[in-house]
């Protein structure tokens, strides 16, 4: 598959110090959802953010993203700080998650190329993407239905090919294979494998041990908005003296709980 | 912020919505099938009813009378009366409308008016219901009539001249054309179903480009763009007016076509209605002056729209607050509430209120300008609303 083309920015592509978010809600008052994150993701490697549900990998997905913005400490994407100059983060980056959806009532060729416009690309050069992404990812046949009665697989290809339109150098992925069955799971494994072979920088985050564990050249685990620990997968399992994956999270986000 | 952008946004969300059923219900169906189906059943249901109404025939009791037998025949030979037997229970009849009304007449009632004497005659009816009232009115008619030939007996058995109780005649005559009668007729309906359109035209296609696409997890996606927060919400804010004034548009000219093509019934029944001499300058003026209303109601549908978690509590928000709408815009059609320096100031009564004029081909040009000036302002302050709203990363991210 030729999905991505090489990166263009080879250095400092994430970096987060002490990033913090504080949500105010009306019966717990202050809440903390990311506290002091400092994490560095480097050109061309695929960083994994591990947690459980509630931990605050999606708060941390969506400031890098910079759908969100953080109250404390500061987030460069591909060169650009997410808060002085969000709009050039996005520019650069794909984001796909389990919560961005396609519009059911219109075409995937025409989502493609409204995503592609959107990212200031001509109509004529959205049409040229869009015809290669579309034979890279075999979508010829449903190109022109509408995205309501595509299959879960065509709508994930969509997705897909919505996010790289624009050639983005840094991959954000939110979940992406949450509520997905097994193949189009492993179809969404081998698009970020893909990724890292074009030299594309990923951080992916997920609560699943084993999508860290074939994916990631370095993981983060997060948890209660912090991040507790970070390391390769050997380097994590040696820290821990622990082999299961699942073995070493429980370890690190409640020691004492592993027997 | 570039009109590029704007435009992008704008054209998908056009594209979007033609293909959205509801939507074009909202902005087609109420317009262009229901609005002039609406009207043709007015119009003919007023010329029938006004049909019927002339050739009603009420059912009355005589109370009393047997020894005045000249004046109750006389009311049995009133054509719009029917004389049923009378009875104890007279009073239930007429509540239970099987009699309209009933009318004592005194004792000796007859002779009394021969002789120079006066009387009481007392008529019954039932306060509210309409055709008891016209019944009543009937009998009021009827007796007044009666009165005046026996002053006029009684002046001439004096040799006096009638002028000596009715020293002057008085008569209304209408100077008004007709299109300024019509305006005045119609002047507080154009501007209630105008203001009912614009608003449900916004309704629809802003819950959809906002809470819609909340519930649909297609607003996360588009947030994803490098598109500045501003030129989303403008594109889609245009196609919200743009929904808004094909409406009000829509409506004007299919009942306009209606009206023409709707053969003579619907012209009779139009023209019954007053809705045939309609000033088509002052139809002009309504139509620019809902320029702002309806970016107004699109700003705050839109505004609403967005705070909303997904399209049912959207829904929830919108639905009552047409009352809002309603309420205003009906005072502008009750009489004697007249345009002046503090209603120009208070949103949709003061468009109500121009319109009414406006249709009568009167021009205030000093409070059109005030009205067109503050609409313009509070449209304003709306978008800019709906602009910070959609900035506000907790409102987008509502769930």
């Amino acid at each position: 598959m030729e999905l991505c083309q090489p990166n263009p920015h080879p250095t400092g592509m994430i970096a987060t110090r002490l990033l913090t978010k504080s949500f105010r809600d009306k019966q717990r008052g202050e809440i903390r959802a990311v506290d002091g994150v400092t994490l560095e993701v480097r050109p061309g490697e695929i960083y994994g953010l591990l947690g459980a549900n509630g931990a605050g990998k999606t708060t941390v997905m969506r400031l890098l993203a910079t759908l969100i913005k953080p109250t404390g400490g500061s987030a460069v994407v591909a060169g650009h700080d997410v808060v002085r100059a969000s709009a050039a983060v996005r520019a650069h980056v794909g984001f796909l998650a389990a919560s961005t959806a396609l519009y059911g009532r219109l075409t995937a060729r025409e989502v493609i190329t409204y995503f592609g416009e959107l990212n200031g690309l001509s109509r004529a050069e959205a049409g040229i993407r869009l015809e290669r992404l579309a034979a890279e990812l075999d979508m010829h046949e449903f190109l022109d239905r509408r995205c309501e009665g595509l299959s879960t697989g065509m709508k994930q290809k969509t997705s897909i090919a919505r996010t790289l339109v624009h050639d983005p150098a840094v991959m954000i992925f939110d979940e992406p294979t949450l509520g997905l069955d097994v193949t189009t799971a492993r179809a969404i494994v081998r698009f970020v494998q893909e990724c890292r072979r074009r030299g594309k920088t990923v951080i992916y985050s997920t609560h699943m041990m084993h999508e860290v564990e074939k994916l990631c050249d370095r993981i983060g685990i997060i948890h209660g908005g912090r991040l507790l620990a970070e390391g390769t997968l050997a380097e994590l399992r040696q820290r821990t003296s622990e082999q299961d994956m699942e073995d070493v999270f429980i370890k690190i986000i409640s020691p004492g709980e592993v027997s | 912020m570039t009109g590029k952008n704007i435009a992008i946004v704008f054209r998908k969300e056009l594209r979007d919505l033609l293909r959205d059923r509801r939507t074009l219900r909202s902005i087609f169906l109420f317009p262009l099938v229901i609005m002039p189906l609406m009207v043709q059943l007015v119009t003919r249901a007023s010329r029938s009813i006004t049909a019927s109404a002339s050739a009603q025939i009420s059912a009355i009791q005589v109370l009393g009378g047997a020894d005045s037998p000249a004046i109750v025949a006389q009311l049995r030979a009133d054509p719009k009366l029917r004389i049923e037997p009378s009875t104890d229970d007279w009073r239930q009849l007429i509540a239970d409308k099987k009699v309209r009304a009933a009318v004592r007449i005194p004792d000796h009632f007859e002779a009394n008016l021969k002789t120079g004497a006066s009387g009481q005659v007392t008529i019954f009816n039932y306060e509210g219901e309409l055709r008891s009232g016209s019944a009543a009115a009937e009998l009021e008619a009827f007796f007044r009539r009666l009165s005046d030939s026996v002053v006029q007996r009684r002046l001439a058995d004096h040799g006096l001249s009638p002028a000596l109780i009715k020293p002057f005649a008085t008569r209304r005559e209408n100077v008004a054309p007709p299109e300024k009668v019509a305006g005045n007729r119609v002047g507080g309906l154009v501007p209630y179903l105008v203001v009912i359109l614009c608003f449900t035209g916004a309704l629809y296609p802003a819950i959809d480009l906002t809470a819609g696409e909340k519930e649909r997890g297609t607003m996360e996606t588009l947030l994803c763009s490098p598109l500045a927060r501003t030129e989303i919400v403008l594109g889609k804010f245009l196609m919200v007016l743009t929904c808004a004034c094909a409406s009000v548009v829509l409506a004007c000219v299919s009942m306009l076509l209606s009206f023409e093509l709707g053969g003579p019934k619907t012209a009779s029944g139009a023209a019954a209605l007053g809705l045939t001499h309609v000033d088509p300058s002052g139809m002009v003026g309504v139509l620019v002056l809902i320029l702002p209303v309806a970016v107004l109601f699109s700003a705050l549908v839109f505004t609403l729209g967005l705070w909303a978690r997904n399209a049912r509590e959207a829904m929830s928000y919108l639905g009552p607050s047409m009352f809002l709408i309603i309420v205003p815009a009906g005072i502008g059609m009750l009489p004697g509430i007249e345009l002046n320096g503090r209603y120009a100031l208070v949103p949709i009564l003061n468009f109500s209120l121009a319109c009414h004029e406006m249709l009568s081909g009167v021009w205030h040009w000093h409070y059109l300008a005030l009205i067109f000036a503050s609409t313009c302002v509070y449209a304003a302050a709306a978008l800019a609303l709906a602009v910070r709203m959609f900035n506000r990363e907790e409102v987008v991210f509502r769930a």
